[in-house]
């Protein structure tokens, strides 16, 4: 029986009685413990930071050359707050409802809870390190509004939020560094998880440089690796993201909660070609301003600019007026599906649909003439300063949107489509954040916790942050006052030894196949049966087949992958296939989760559950759990339910109409 | 936009690790499409490599939109290609017609040992950080984020200079191989913000020690750097740096 070891309690009293009641470890014993953070991103640089503040040994481990590299720096529009900051009647309550709603309810109450009540201090930490935050003319904060709320609670920096909170995160991490707290393991990335009487005690990793397999000790390791949406190939994620830590944990026995939860972006830049590699968000903020649209006729194949306004579908503003083009990501990117699939869809492709500022520059325009006091200002001069405004706020943006398809978005609408961003399922972790492994702690995209099936924008750069800055110093107390009396573990103890081997004979196993097809080849197919059996619309027949066809392709991976190079030295091929070979196998636990829940929920949209006007449709008797899956064997998985009690909240069907 | 399909030949550095002699050898890269990125294209080109059973050219890349800063490519003798304000990743084909010849080679710095062909080590980077760029706030000190107000002309420099993304390319285009433009936009950050004050002095005094000390090179403000920034970090900021470096010098003594 899975212990999500809830505190007892009224909910808004659960956290801090849970953090005047858990267990310290006094200042000389911190001295004496050593913790290990897999990831630099958000959670892992916030974390590792913080525990080297209260004096644990931290190492920190990642593959990129640098820990400012990590993904999170990609983050684009913003982090949500409960500061109230524009008096528009925002509160913890309001930012927790709206994240267990925007969920779905699918996510425990709990951890969402807490983490509406640790985010205004997020804001005041950045803040103090020096993130520069967008500001108002009197010096303060400057908020904006996301999907799925109804109040201004997004912090913001430009279009470049993540990157700022991640150099705030990483220059804290690099003073610990230099304090000598915090030892960094620049491009090593970690092979498996060492477990010594039922706690992880260590991890093996690989030097990307040297190809050298290394043995580290921890009293506790902590994964903050991040989310696996490239099991689809093409992602907005980066492409050396990957699965591989959190699998590893998972096949030692970490159960893996919710893997079909997937969020599908509905602004990203559509694919061109066969020879794309990965896909580029365009930051949900552009729905603050941007109205999106596809043509009333199919097949039209007029210039945008010269289809009149009532020939144009705002298909979003139609369908749900009260949240209009800001619903969440799920909704917007089913609808787009929707239209694209009925035969409305944009561009070369006809995959795309229309994300437009034209009335936005309009209003923006006039609104400056008005305060520069032009009176009858001509149509130029209006988009002239309309153009400047937008500029201001989403330049970085349009920018990138001109380099990648050579079209000026300030002159002709965006052309976009949905794709795969982040992974709402991840490793199942307790209130603690600890996974079914004692000592192993998932934190920030690497568990499944605070986004239920679906996440609201700006809310992964809070729960990253959160787990980081204001959860694990805490409960990570809690475990390790036990653990002052182990003396570290030297790393020739046979469970170390017996992990090492087990990596270097995989390796080598890999190594000698020389078959004739390449990793990129085999990640490609997998990508395609995914995107198209376990995307958008899912349904049973689908994904039996998926199922099917990714049980082959692992079959054909271990028997015909080519592998150029050599075991002892930089080989970034090997690296892949490490990779993708963790990723054929979680691809195999999506479908099987997708098929066992037999609801839409969500991201998650089963084409035999869908209300008449084709909206998801939820099945509260039958679902309202967290679906964990415990690896029994190869192709074989057990299914642990976590019921998610909801005291406070009353599930009712998510209506933005 | 119209679309075209190109050949190409790529002069491309190639060296097996820190220890060994580089040189350059040339490819020939057909049907490329304009509306590839520029490491679509060397993608393509690996995939070739590989099936031929050759070593694939080993580059760094990781979020292929411009941000994290991994990639760093010296392209025809500019630091990520021809286009302005641009990261290696985000350079698309159409940059390049038919039958072009292209030369890419590593950033080029006594700083940055290079790693394995395109790859080079920019740890150093990482240490000037170490020295001083960071303002020192343990977790759960802060106050009111809006208790501190801050003009917000102040707020929007201290952004542009937080903008920086570590890529490395103003030390491979400086004659000098130079950090200043990297270290000063860190200076500069933190400098322009009432939260960096207290440790306003021994920051700068200390991060320009440590860029002497890892091996880059004076400033003659040549500007190179700031023609080849993906992200537009200002001249200015070197120049706030000096003033910064000389006043605190001045109160050292």
């Amino acid at each position: 029986m899975l212990n999500a070891k809830i505190p007892a309690g009224p909910l808004n009293e659960k956290w801090s009685t849970y953090k005047s009641t858990c267990r310290l470890v006094n200042p000389a014993n911190k001295r004496k413990l050593e913790i290990i953070v897999v990831g630099t991103g958000l959670a892992g640089a916030s974390a590792a930071a913080s525990l080297g503040e209260l004096g644990y040994k931290v190492k920190a481990f990642c593959f990129q050359d640098s820990p400012r590299r990590a993904h999170s720096i990609a983050a684009q529009g913003g982090i949500n707050a409960a500061k109230n900051y524009q008096n528009d009647g925002d509160s913890v309550y309001r930012l927790f409802y709206d994240t267990i709603k925007g969920g779905d309810y699918r996510a425990r109450e709990a951890n969402v809870h807490r983490l509406a009540e640790v985010s205004g201090a997020i804001i005041d930490q950045c803040v103090a390190q020096g993130v520069p935050f967008a500001r108002e003319y009197g010096g303060l904060l400057s908020n904006r509004s996301f999907g799925g709320t109804q109040v201004q609670r997004t912090f913001y920096a430009a279009g470049q939020t993540g990157q700022q909170l991640l150099l705030g995160a990483y220059s804290a991490i690099e003073r610990q560094i230099a304090l000598g707290n915090v030892e960094m393991f620049n491009r090593h990335e970690m092979l498996d998880v060492v477990v010594i009487e039922g706690k992880a005690r260590g991890i093996i990793v690989r030097d990307l440089v040297s190809g050298e397999l290394e043995r580290h000790f921890g009293h506790a390791v902590l994964l903050c690796s991040g989310g696996y949406g490239n099991v689809f190939y093409l992602s907005t994620n980066a492409m050396g993201s990957n699965v591989t830590a959190a699998w590893k944990a998972h096949k030692k026995g970490a159960y893996f909660g919710n893997p079909c939860f997937t969020q599908i972006h509905p602004t990203c830049i559509p694919v061109s070609g066969d020879h794309q590699s990965k896909l580029t968000l365009m930051s949900e903020s552009l729905r603050n301003d941007g109205r999106i649209w596809v043509p009333k006729k199919q097949a039209d194949d007029r210039k945008p600019t010269d289809i009149p306004e009532d020939e144009r579908d705002y298909f979003l503003e139609r369908r749900y007026p009260a949240f209009g083009n800001l619903v969440p990501r799920d909704v917007a990117s089913r609808a787009a599906k929707e239209r694209c699939d009925a035969g409305f869809g944009v561009g070369t492709s006809k995959q795309a649909v229309y994300l437009d500022y034209a009335d936005a520059i309009q209003r923006y325009g006039k609104i400056e003439a008005n305060k520069q006091g032009l009176s009858n200002p001509s149509d130029d001069v209006i988009i002239k300063l309309g153009n400047e405004v937008i500029k201001e706020k989403y330049g970085n943006l349009f920018d990138m949107y001109e380099k990648i398809t050579g079209e000026n978005p300030y002159e002709t609408p965006m052309r976009i489509y949905p794709a795969v961003h982040y992974t709402m399922g991840g490793l199942w972790v307790d209130y603690e954040l600890m996974t079914t492994v004692p000592g192993l702690y998932a934190l920030g995209e690497a568990n499944f916790s605070d986004h239920g099936a679906n996440r609201l924008g700006a809310s992964a750069l809070m729960q990253g942050l959160a787990d980081g800055y204001f959860v694990i110093p805490y409960t990570i107390g809690n475990y390790l006052a036990d653990e002052i009396h182990t003396k570290p573990i030297p790393t020739d103890h046979p469970a170390f030894v017996a992990a090492e081997k087990e990596v270097a004979d995989r390796i080598n196993r890999l190594m000698s196949i020389q078959g004739s097809k390449t990793v990129e080849s085999f990640h490609k197919r997998l990508g395609k049966i995914m995107w198209d059996k376990c995307g958008m619309a899912r349904n049973e027949e689908g994904l039996k087949q998926a199922i099917e066809e990714i049980r082959q392709l692992k079959a054909e991976f271990w028997s015909d992958v080519k592998i150029p190079g050599g075991i002892n030295e930089m080989n970034p091929e090997l690296d892949k296939a490490n990779r993708v070979a963790d990723f054929i196998e979680l691809g195999e636990l999506m479908c099987l989760d997708a098929l066992s829940r037999n609801e839409s929920c969500g991201g998650h949209f089963r084409e035999e559950s869908q209300t008449p006007e084709g909206e998801a449709l939820r099945n509260d008797a039958d679902y309202m759990y967290v679906a964990n899956w415990e690896m029994k064997g190869e192709h074989e998985w057990q299914l642990h339910k976590e019921i998610l009690d909801y005291e406070v909240v009353k599930p009712s069907q998510r209506s933005y109409k | 936009m119209q679309h075209y399909t190109m050949n190409l030949t790529l002069k491309v550095w190639r060296q097996k690790n820190s220890k060994s002699k580089g040189h350059f050898e040339s490819y020939q890269v057909k049907n490329i499409s304009s509306e590839m990125s520029f490491l679509e294209m060397i993608d393509v080109l690996n995939e070739e490599l590989i099936a031929e059973g050759k070593d694939p050219i080993a580059f760094d890349h990781d979020c292929r939109e411009g941000i994290c800063g991994m990639c760093s490519m010296y392209i025809n003798g500019r630091p990520h290609g021809p286009w302005e304000q641009n990261t290696t990743c985000q350079l698309h084909m159409r940059a390049y017609k038919d039958g072009d010849t292209i030369v890419i080679e590593p950033w080029r710095a006594n700083a940055f040992p290079v790693i394995k062909d395109l790859m080079v080590d920019r740890s150093a980077f990482d240490r000037i950080i170490q020295a001083g760029g960071y303002i020192s706030v343990n977790t759960g000190n802060a106050v009111d984020a809006n208790a501190i107000p801050i003009e917000k002309q102040k707020a929007d420099d201290a952004f542009m200079a937080a903008a920086c993304i570590g890529c490395g390319a103003c030390v491979a285009a400086c004659k000098n191989s130079s950090a200043m433009l990297f270290t000063s936009a860190k200076v500069s950050q933190l400098s322009l913000l009432p939260q960096g004050d207290p440790e306003r002095k021994t920051r700068v005094l200390n991060m320009v020690a440590q860029m002497d000390k890892e091996g880059f090179g004076a400033c003659t403000n040549t500007g190179a750097c700031e023609a080849v920034c993906p992200k537009g970090i200002s001249l200015s900021n070197i120049a706030r740096m000096n003033a910064e470096y000389f006043s605190a010098s001045l109160v050292a003594q």
